[in-house]
């Protein structure tokens, strides 16, 4: 029985959904960048290194270069094309916009991807290596700087315009998570 | 990269049965390691059998009060599991100091377990290495070595394995068990890696085909006080230098129980047994914290160039077994 090397998949990507013939060598990377059009995913070093591919996957964040396109099958995939609401910006995009987290601007959709996932994270109390207090019952930990920087290590930026992209997280964190807890904003978020 | 066939395995059976005993296909997991190494052509499968929709992504109290971790829960699951977190903080401390928040994500338990080293002879083809290429020769050895083993190595291969959670469950005394065609089998963490020797390929004593299904951890109440330390190169997202997890019970000053693995210095996780020999009925203070240290790393044998470990590890070890003693004290 001779199995093929490629095959026709159905992609989710930004709530669309895209059927296309794949080599399974192709990662979702490139089947975004090549196939789909979807350019604002960026390729860095294509080896998990550098975070510039960042992307959501089933909500949680993930390089696009280490998983093959026909792997992605079935799942949820949200790229920096999707992020936003219609014309209003994500609070992330919002927020680096704002506080100028970016020089060249070539990490940036990456490092927007993983603030997204590493807020949504932070918010569900997990922990980081800069985390102190590990006990489950202790919730979410302050989002420091220390811990801002830890969660994101995984974006690196060749202009290091780091410090404005720490404030950029801090400032987007802090639309959602900074309300004194039961305000009606907060109970709005929860809602949604 | 070479051309492959993709299939999903929907069940353990099933994944067990379509790889076979075919030495040319691999279980897929999170794909961080394998498809790094297929791109870079270490790695050469035509046939992948992907694992991660297995029903193997939760972590469960056993019976006798233990936990079992199926080998598919992520990285940052493992890390983020109030279980683990409140009985086994070290393993938490040691996932979390492993790669980023986005690879976590990927990266499955039993993928961990197995990624290769990061020796950069090991990933480019153009040299020669005994682990890839089976008698071609170690060029690390009179080479780039200041990251390789400075314990348990031999003159065919001093690579280390490059894992920071399975320095965790090297102190922890976790069993790997696996699915084989003959039915399952178990094999306890020390003894999963085998010692280097003339056969550096040979790198476990995992089946051909085997497939990992799940972790186990005994109960451990030492392990309620324990902690993981990792230096590296940079602050975060890189491979460790050396490392430490270490679990310490200490009543009226003396260690009634203590558990040391050491990262980043060998081939495997190295539990430190020497040390833990020190250490059990001692005083618990810094003199015996270095002396525990040193009966284990008395049977290094740096290179030219890595010498430092063996102070690194030294260091590490006074350090966080103080901290651990100074806590209990509290
Ligand atoms: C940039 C970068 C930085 C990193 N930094 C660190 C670090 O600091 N510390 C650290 O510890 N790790 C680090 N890693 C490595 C990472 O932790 C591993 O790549 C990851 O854990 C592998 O898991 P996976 O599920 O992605 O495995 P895969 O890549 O899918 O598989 C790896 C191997 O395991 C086999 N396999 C997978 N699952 C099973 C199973 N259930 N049964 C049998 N065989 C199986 C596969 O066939 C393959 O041979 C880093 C990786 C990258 C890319
Ligand atoms: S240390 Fe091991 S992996 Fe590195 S070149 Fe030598 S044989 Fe290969
Ligand atoms: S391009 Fe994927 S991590 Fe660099
Ligand atoms: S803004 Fe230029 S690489 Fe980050």
């Amino acid at each position: 029985m001779a199995l093929p090397t490629s095959s026709v998949i159905t992609l989710h990507i930004n709530g669309e959904k895209f059927t296309l013939p794949v080599d399974h060598r192709t990662t979702l990377l490139d089947a975004l960048r090549e196939r789909l059009d979807l350019t604002g995913t960026k390729k860095g070093c294509d080896q998990g290194q550098c975070g510039a591919c960042t992307v959501l996957v089933d909500g949680r964040r993930t390089v696009a270069c280490l998983q093959f396109a026909v792997a992605a099958e079935g799942r949820e995939v949200t790229t920096i094309e999707g992020v936003a609401d219609g014309e209003r910006l994500h609070p992330v995009q919002q927020a680096f916009l704002d506080l100028d987290g970016y020089q060249c601007g070539y990490c940036t959709p990456g490092q927007i991807c993983s603030a997204i996932g590493a807020l949504q994270e932070h918010a569900a109390g997990w922990p980081s290596a800069a985390t102190d207090d590990l006990r489950p019952e202790s919730g979410p930990p302050p989002l420091t700087a220390e811990e801002i920087r830890e969660r994101m290590s995984g974006n690196l930026c060749r202009c290091a315009a780091y410090a404005s992209i720490v404030d950029a997280v801090a400032q987007a964190a802090g639309t959602r998570a900074i309300q004194p807890a039961g305000t009606q904003a907060d109970s709005e978020e929860q809602a949604a | 990269m070479k051309e492959f066939t993709y299939q999903k395995a929907a069940d353990v059976p099933g994944a067990v049965a379509l790889l076979g005993a075919d030495p040319d296909a691999r279980f897929l997991a999170g794909g961080t390691n394998l498809v790094d190494l297929m791109k870079s052509g270490v790695e050469r499968p035509a046939r992948l059998v992907d694992v991660r929709e297995l029903p193997l992504d939760r972590i469960e109290t056993t019976a006798d009060d233990g936990l079992r971790i199926g080998a598919t829960v992520t990285n940052s699951d493992l890390a983020a599991h109030p279980e683990v977190r409140r009985r086994y903080p070290v393993l938490t401390q040691a996932v979390l100091a492993g790669a980023s928040g986005q690879l976590r994500n990927m990266a499955t338990v039993g993928g961990n377990l197995l990624q290769r080293t990061r020796c950069a002879y090991f990933t480019d083809l153009t040299k020669p290495c005994n682990k890839r290429d089976p008698g071609s020769g170690c060029p690390a050895i009179r080479g780039e070595h200041h990251n390789h083993a400075v314990l348990g190595a031999s003159s065919h291969c001093v690579a280390v394995h490059p894992s920071d959670m399975a320095v965790a469950l090297a102190a922890l005394d976790g069993v790997v068990h696996y699915e084989t065609a003959d039915g399952p089998g178990e094999v306890p963490i020390g003894w999963l890696y085998l010692p280097v020797a003339e056969t550096p390929h040979r790198e476990t004593a995992l089946p051909p085909g085997a497939l990992i299904t799940h972790l186990t951890l005994p109960p451990s109440p030492v392990a309620a006080h324990s902690r993981y330390r990792k230096v590296r190169e940079r602050a975060s997202y890189a491979f460790a230098i050396g490392s430490i997890a270490a679990a310490l019970d200490v009543r009226d000053g003396v260690v009634h129980d203590a558990r040391v693995a050491f990262g980043a210095v060998a081939s495997r996780p190295w539990r430190a047994r020497a040390a833990e020999r020190i250490l059990i009925g001692a005083q618990a203070v810094t003199e015996t914290f270095g002396a525990a240290a040193d009966a284990e790393m008395a049977a290094a044998r740096p290179l030219a160039h890595n010498a430092y470990k063996v102070t690194l590890m030294r260091n590490l070890t006074v350090a966080v077994l103080g901290e651990l003693a100074e806590e209990a004290g509290r």
